[in-house]
């Protein structure tokens, strides 16, 4: 362990502000870019899904005015 | 001696493919980020003339190595794309390139943060920085290429063409440091050399880049496959699969 105490190892040596700076920023951009894509994933899973419920309404709409 | 690679072609197979290694490299990246960054920025000697500023290495160099290993994937998939006309290896240009932007802006950003306290500026137009952020600009114009054509089979060619003429960049960025003056230090690990970086300095670096690594490909893999669902969900496999995942949740 190179710090003393939680307070040394916040302050890194003095470039706190740019150390966490640098660390933070990236940290979003990587939590971003995963939200991101999950986001995408489950929209395409659900829109597909509407597709073929809505197909397969159509489908038996058209039964049963075949047999009409 | 190569035919058994061929029934990956198939799309399913490769979405199932890419569905078996998302889990571990997810694992693997979470398990090396926790140990590179804890070691790196806790248990790592300071630097002898930087102090505790140049703990910023633990992510400055793994987003920069892997902001160009990104894209070589990505120029290697669009030539797979435009030669042999695999629509796979376009979606995975289109995936990639997303989280090749956020790599290339990491390593952008992190060196701003990096520079001011060491160089006095967040940024100067030298060789090294500039030919980074036109990295960046070329992500950016192969994820707009892509997204301008509906058709999809265009959308791939246009982008592909653009990683493959960007790819000159590479060679651009990686002896900058050699080719001009500039403010930027060179290679330390990336050259044919031993590595110029102590050794408790240097493991939880490979650590980190072993972690940017696994994350870089966790996520292209996923986005690749949501991809490969968007172009293919007219074909009965993406119902059938798709059916099956909403009677399963019920």
């Amino acid at each position: 362990m190179q710090f003393e105490s939680v307070s040394d190892f916040l302050a890194m040596g003095g470039y706190a502000f740019y150390v966490w700076l640098a660390f933070g920023v990236s940290a979003a951009a990587m939590i971003a870019i995963v939200v991101d894509s999950i986001v995408k994933r489950n929209a395409i899973f659900k829109s597909v899904a509407r597709q073929s419920a809505r197909q397969q309404r159509v489908k038996a709409a058209k039964e049963v005015t075949e047999r009409l | 001696m190569w035919k058994w690679l061929h029934p990956y072609a198939k799309p399913e197979a490769s979405y199932q493919l890419a569905g078996k290694f998302v889990p571990w490299f997810s694992v693997f990246a979470v398990v090396c980020f926790a140990v590179g960054l804890v070691w790196g920025l806790a248990f790592a000697p300071a630097d002898y003339q930087q102090g505790d500023s140049f703990r910023i290495i633990y992510i400055h160099v793994p987003s920069a190595i892997l902001s160009m290993g990104a894209y070589s994937s990505m120029a290697v998939a669009a030539f797979i794309g435009l030669v042999w006309q695999i629509k796979q290896a376009d979606m995975y240009v289109a995936a990639v390139a997303p989280v090749g932007a956020v790599f290339t802006f990491i390593a952008l950003f992190t060196g701003a943060a990096w520079g001011k306290p060491m160089w006095g500026a967040w940024w100067v137009w030298d060789a090294r920085l500039t030919s980074e952020l036109i990295l960046l600009f070329l992500y950016l114009g192969v994820i707009a290429l892509y997204n301008a054509f509906s058709d999809k089979t265009m959308a791939g060619r246009a982008a592909g063409i653009l990683s493959l003429v960007g790819v000159i960049n590479l060679p651009i960025i990686h002896y900058s440091v050699e080719w001009w003056n500039t403010l930027h230090q060179g290679a330390t690990i990336t050259k044919f050399d031993k590595p110029s970086i102590d050794t408790d300095m240097l493991w939880p670096l490979l650590l980190n880049i072993a972690a940017f690594t696994f994350f870089l490909g966790a996520v292209s893999l996923v986005r690749f496959r949501t991809e490969l669902l968007r172009r293919e969900q007219r074909r009965p496999w993406v119902q059938q699969l798709i059916n099956r995942h909403s009677q399963a949740r019920g």
